[in-house]
């Protein structure tokens, strides 16, 4: 890999990783938040393999398994919270779940 | 002598058992406890001191174990046997067991019953370890130990609120003069290197001349602990309100015990009073002082048992008087007769106010000489010993030595002694002025209870106590008979007369023998045969009246001088200002509790935000160092 791919690799996963972050950040609804949870983490993925591609190293292709993996874990557990938030308040907005305030 | 350890112990176990379980004992139980443990306690006294009058030896030393061993200050728990420690654990002993049998009956109907035997017989015990003890701290340890029982029993009816005010005001004045006992006791370690009685004693001499600095500040300081527990000018105002507590116990220690306790620390430590010969004049002059003051308050009271309280005052005063003109031996032979009259007078007037149901106004009473005989032919004996009435009584000899030797002991000089005789005058009418207010004349309030044998035998044998306890010791030319001096003579150096006196003894007791009954003449005229004249008096020097009524206006000057500008300050510094450090710390943690609590919004999104920002910050501070 040349180093122009290189730095495309890069800039791509940071432009996906700022994306989930505004997405954190200004959305409401709390699928979304997940969603762009989800973005965050394959942004980080992709560049430990655009940097293990650099180096030839396998480590970057073990750690993006483990995000993999990690993803998966947290998707199930972040749905099954979601599922109990809307039986309880009846709606996915994330501000309404501001019930433990100071 | 070696049963000795038991005499402080046997009462200390009465008082832990009653303590412990007083609640649970059948009622029959607790003066059988309370006045034997003390019962005991005075037979093996009588063995020990039978022991110790038929060997030859002068002291006995037991050390149970030891208690303080700290930068060169080695006190332990020891007992040190002489004559003067003898006497006083004889009167402790033995009229504390009849105190005991008199309160067995006195306070039967008190729901308090065990807790009163629980704090006298602890009383007892710390009066005993105060006379016994052979070093200062451990002799400390007593006189705290018997402040604080005086405190317990004087509020011992807490129910009433003054009751509570008499006891803490006896604590704290008390307090005052035990503190400078303290510092007197740090100056003497810091001289001596030792805390040790007979160790003092014995160096005293060797280390100062007489007249130096040093043992001038040790003896004033000494004597402002003596003056405190012992009542007299200026520390003197608690005893009158000390009369809150129940008979007996103004009996025991606020007559025949506890407020001697100066006397005995005077005494004890009379090596190195007698290095400092202007301490020596202190202790004369505040004796002579008290004791005119107290006899004139005396003399206006109307509550019977505050006319008993001056008098303990002011015969106290005679006792200092004595130690002032270093008549030791008379000073203690004083204590002892004083010690059963007086505990006789407390007790039989504590059965006339139990009589009358708890009347205590000597001008509601009357006519009880012959509803109660017994009362009245004890309380006269004992009566006519406090006026020294000549001859038959052991009040004469005691006082009539005390005169004698103010006028003719070397230190002695006329103003102490003018200040005793007319000191005696005023004792045998305030004493008479009692006797004919309460049982003689017109009966005034009815009696509702005749006093049975527990209380009757106790003053029938403090009576003839009293009167036969004086002939131990008679003048030089009655008799001549000096048993109790040279009994003390081991501890206590005997006082040197002026030769071109000894002439004139027979006339200073015919004086004073004069004196006493002229007295009890003034008294019979004033309130047996003309009571209007009194009264006459009264209206005609009302404002004196008034001021020797509340015992010459000293809690007025005390109030004024401490107890306001103290109360200004407290009020003053209510929210305290060492206190302001850490409310104001409590403060800021608060306030930026409050702060920070504002970031808790509950809205995930915040959070979010916060952590972004943090990072950023991190990882911009990574980049630029």
């Amino acid at each position: 890999m040349n180093e122009i791919q290189i730095t495309g690799g890069l800039i791509l996963a940071g432009t996906l990783f700022m994306l989930g972050l505004i997405g954190v950040l200004i959305r409401r609804n709390i699928i979304f938040m997940l969603v762009s949870v989800e973005i965050m983490l394959n942004a980080s993925g992709l560049a430990f393999i655009v940097a293990g591609a650099k180096w030839a190293q396998p480590d970057g292709q073990v750690m993006f398994i483990f995000i993999l993996t990690m993803a998966a874990a947290e998707v199930s557990v972040g749905l099954a919270l979601i599922l109990q938030i809307f039986h309880q308040l009846k709606t996915l907005d994330s501000d309404a779940a501001n019930e433990m305030k100071g | 002598m070696n049963l000795l350890w038991l005499i402080p112990t046997l009462p200390f176990f009465g008082a832990l058992v009653l303590v412990l379980f007083g609640s649970q004992l059948p009622k029959k139980m607790v003066p059988i406890i309370g006045a034997g443990s003390v019962g005991l306690s005075a037979l093996v006294t009588f063995v020990v001191g039978a022991d110790f009058i038929s060997s030859s030896t002068t002291t006995y030393n037991f050390t149970a174990w030891q208690w303080l061993d700290v930068a060169g200050l080695s006190s332990a728990f020891a007992f040190h046997l002489d004559a003067l420690s003898l006497i006083f654990i004889f009167v402790i002993t033995f009229v504390g067991f009849l105190i005991h049998i008199y309160s067995s009956e006195f306070m039967e109907e008190d729901d308090g019953y065990a807790r009163f035997f629980a704090y006298l017989n602890l009383f007892v015990c710390s009066m005993l370890i105060l006379v016994l003890a052979d070093n200062l701290v451990l002799m400390y340890l007593g006189w705290e130990g018997v402040g604080l029982c005086s405190y317990l029993l004087i509020g011992f009816w807490y129910g009433e609120e003054k009751n509570g005010y008499a006891a803490r005001k006896a604590f704290i004045v008390t307090r005052v003069g035990d503190t400078a006992m303290a510092f007197g006791l740090f100056v003497l370690f810091q001289n001596f290197h030792t805390l040790n009685i007979q160790e003092i004693t014995t160096k005293a001499p060797q280390l100062f001349a007489v007249g130096s600095e040093i043992p001038l500040i040790i003896s004033l300081l000494l004597l402002g602990g003596a003056a405190g527990k012992s009542a007299q000018l200026p520390l003197q105002t608690w005893l009158p309100d000390a009369m809150a507590g129940p008979s007996p116990v103004s009996a025991l220690i606020h007559a025949a015990t506890m407020v001697t306790a100066g006397v005995y620390l005077i005494a004890r430590t009379h090596a190195i009073f007698e290095l400092a010969p202007v301490a020596l004049m202190i202790v004369g002059i505040i004796g002579a002082t008290t004791l005119l003051i107290a006899g004139f308050a005396a003399l206006t009271q109307f509550d019977l048992k505050r006319v008993l309280a001056y008098s303990t005052i002011s015969q106290i005063g005679y006792m200092f008087l004595a130690l002032g003109v270093g008549a030791w031996s008379a000073a203690i032979f004083h204590f002892m007769i004083h010690a059963f009259f007086k505990a006789l007078l407390f007790l039989a007037a504590g059965a006339v106010i139990m009589a009358l149901h708890h009347e205590h106004d000597m001008f509601k009473m009357g006519g009880l000489k012959k509803k109660l005989p017994v009362i009245y032919w004890t309380f006269l004996i004992g009566a006519s010993s406090l006026a020294a009435l000549p001859l038959i009584t052991g009040g004469f000899y005691s006082k009539d030595q005390i005169l004698w030797l103010t006028l003719a002991g070397v230190n002695g000089n006329i103003w102490f002694f003018l200040a005793a005789l007319l000191g005696a005058f005023v004792t045998s009418i305030y004493t008479f002025r009692m006797v004919y207010l309460t049982f003689f004349g017109q009966e005034k309030t009815h009696v509702h209870y005749t006093p049975g044998k527990l209380m009757n035998i106790p003053l029938i044998i403090l009576a003839a106590l009293s009167t036969l306890a004086g002939f131990i010791e008679l003048p030089h030319d009655f008799f001549h008979l000096t048993i109790f001096s040279d009994f003390l003579k081991p501890v206590l150096p005997s006082v040197v007369v002026e030769e071109d006196f000894e002439s004139i003894e027979y006339m200073v007791q015919m004086i004073a023998a004069g004196v006493s009954v002229s007295g009890v003449y003034v008294a019979y005229i004033f309130y047996v045969v003309k009571p209007e004249l009194a009264d006459e008096l009264k209206s005609s020097a009302a404002d004196l009246h008034q001021f020797w009524y509340s015992g010459w206006g000293f809690d007025r000057l005390y109030n004024f001088l401490f107890v306001r500008p103290f109360v200004f300050l407290a009020s003053i510094n209510k929210n305290d200002v060492v206190d302001r450090l850490y409310t104001g710390l409590v403060a800021i943690a608060e306030f930026f509790h409050r702060i920070f609590s504002f970031t808790q919004s509950g809205i995930l999104r915040w959070y979010i935000m916060g952590i972004v920002i943090g990072g950023i910050l991190l990882l911009t501070l990574g980049l630029i160092s």
